[in-house]
């Protein structure tokens, strides 16, 4: 490179030299990612489909076609481990991207004072690890603990809930910690799609006499949509890939043999990892598995941008 | 109508505030609890108690703290740098040496977003024990190397930097290493730190590949010590609440003193 000597006007089409030597330099620059995501990420995503055709115990492995798929629809604990999965995306994304939207309105609102103020306190959630703002969700809802104690105090209950003890209260425990995590987070994104949009707009349809609902739903929401469907599908992802909540929140962490009470938090991720880790390894069923949630996803997405309408 | 303006106006405000104090009020919660007993914890005491020494003392005594915080430091530092470089720099590559053939391949570095990391973890787990990487630092941070989501990030920002100057400066007889470096980069200031903030985040907070990677006691990770010491049989609450708030006290910190680029780091991926 030294030796050559620093050309005067590289116009890109011209010399074909300097085609050459322009082309070598982008391959160059995109050089080391390419590297690290061939061997990091496109050969782990082959690997783990071919991976998907065999079933192994320990070391010995044998080849078995589409039989771990086969496998899959008899497997009682994945099944249990994909309804708790889906249950935990039907329920807690909508509820939580709407109460996102609903916050970022109100906040994009110039007349509500101390905007900044509630912005950084409600996005602040957003900082915690996963770790931690379940350790502490998992204090906060112990039997006796601050929520059961609140709940009884200003008489809404009159026994404390199970919270963690409960198959269907754990589930819930589990959503509204996520709500809490998440909610921020995505507001930022809507609060940052929502200055796109012209004051004008608003201003012409309030001139029009549409109602603040009507203002939401038929301007807010169509600008927004890109962003919704943004969020949409990261949450999906994020959702079906539920691992760090789960373990941590049931007694016992990772090494607890059944992830939460009667297995209601065992998501599929939870499930890969005890399938590789915690029982006699399996890497092909496990693969199997993990392909199961590539699929999911992306129907999912695929879903998600029909109803949005986009073409891309 | 007046009426019916001001009475909505505070349901606005009666919903702004209760969400604001739902958000807050778990980590006034935390702070409290570094001070009170395990007993007092899971009784759901609000107030400040007496035990924050005993806690501390206890938690300095029992466990290597110091070592575990230098560890996440260590690997998410470690990462940001090589993360920063590579992605920054295949940007560039994507965005300034536009070409059919590169931006083919751009398309299908997007794609890999989708997939999630489930798929990839067993792989990634045998190529680690097969490079004899397994509970080492190295392989953690190696393996973590590529974001596609900062690639992303880079060439979204780089798209705003007028190409004018890097003609200028071929002109003036720059060579193509030092346009990146001495002048695209140092333009960037802002991108960087926001990338930055965002791939440190990601790596403290990281929870399952540490979790299959690091094995040992002495390689553990802030998240992965949280989590065993909240786990126990009978986990002193204290304690626990003593180490969540020294693994998040970082990402406060960051936060609030560079909250616009936190911010921008994390929005950066959908402005047009």
């Amino acid at each position: 490179m030294m030796t050559e000597k620093p050309i005067k006007m590289p116009n890109y089409g011209r010399p074909r030299w300097t085609l050459s030597r322009y082309h070598r330099y982008g391959w160059f620059f995109i050089s080391f990612a390419v590297l690290v995501l061939a061997l990091f990420m496109l050969y782990p995503i082959i690997s783990s489909l071919i991976m998907s055709t065999y079933s192994s115990r320990g070391m010995i492995q044998r080849f078995v076609g589409l039989g771990n798929y086969q496998r899959l629809l008899k497997d009682r604990v994945f099944l249990q481990a994909l309804k708790n999965t889906l249950i935990f995306f039907i329920v807690q994304v909508p509820i939580m991207l709407l109460l996102a939207l609903l916050i970022a309105t109100l906040l994009n609102n110039k007349d509500i004072k101390f905007r900044g103020l509630f912005r950084t306190g409600i996005f602040l959630p957003a900082v915690t690890s996963l770790v931690t703002y379940s350790t502490l969700f998992k204090m906060m809802f112990s039997l006796e603990g601050l929520v059961n104690k609140f709940l009884l105090n200003i008489k809404l209950i009159s026994t404390p809930i199970p919270w963690l003890v409960d198959p269907f209260w754990a589930k819930i425990t589990v959503m509204i910690a996520m709500t809490w995590r998440w909610t921020g987070y995505n507001m930022i994104f809507y609060l940052s799609g929502l200055q796109n949009i012209p004051d004008e707009l608003y201003e012409a349809a309030k001139i029009d006499g549409a109602n603040a609902y009507q203002q939401f739903a038929r301007i807010t929401v169509p600008l927004l949509k890109p962003i919704i469907l943004f969020t949409a599908i990261t949450s999906t992802i994020g959702t079906l890939q539920l691992f760090d909540e789960p373990t941590n929140f049931a007694s016992g962490g990772v090494t607890a043999a059944t992830i939460g009470p009667g297995n209601s938090l065992l998501t599929i991720a939870v499930y890969i990892y005890n399938l590789c880790f915690k029982y006699m390894p399996n890497f092909g069923y496990a693969a199997t598995i993990a392909y199961v949630i590539v699929i999911i996803v992306a129907i999912l997405s695929f879903v998600q941008f029909k109803l949005a309408g986009e073409r891309r | 109508m007046k009426v019916k303006s001001y009475f909505f106006r505070c349901v606005q405000y009666v919903f702004l505030v209760t969400a604001f104090v739902l958000a807050v009020f778990p980590f006034y919660w935390m702070v409290v609890g570094t001070t009170n007993s395990a007993v007092d914890i899971i009784k759901g005491k609000i107030t400040f108690g007496d035990q924050l020494i005993p806690n501390l003392k206890k938690l300095f005594a029992d466990y290597d703290v110091g070592r575990i915080f230098w560890n996440s430091c260590k690997v998410s530092i470690l990462t940001l740098i090589g993360q920063l470089l590579i992605s920054s720099m295949a940007a560039y590559g994507f965005e300034f040496f536009a070409s059919k053939a590169r931006e083919r391949v751009y398309r299908a570095v997007l794609l890999t977003m989708m997939v999630p990391f489930a798929a990839l973890m067993i792989p990634l787990f045998r190529l680690i024990v097969r490079f004899h990487l397994l509970d080492t630092h190295t392989g953690l941070i190696l393996t973590s190397l590529a974001s596609v989501f900062l690639i992303f990030f880079f060439r979204q920002s780089y798209k705003s930097f007028p190409k004018e100057i890097i003609q200028a400066a071929r002109v003036d007889g720059a060579g193509e290493f030092r346009i990146f470096w001495s002048i695209v980069a140092p333009a960037m200031k802002a991108t960087y730190a926001a990338a930055a903030i965002y791939s440190f985040m990601t790596s403290w907070n990281n929870y399952m590949w540490p979790l299959i990677v690091l094995q040992s006691n002495n390689q553990k990770t802030m998240q992965l010590f949280v989590s065993s010491l909240a786990s126990a049989y009978f986990p002193e609450y204290g304690v626990v609440m003593n180490a969540i708030l020294i693994s998040t006290l970082p990402m406060i910190v960051i936060f609030f003193s560079l909250q616009n680029y936190f911010v921008r780091g994390i929005t950066g991926s959908v402005k047009q």
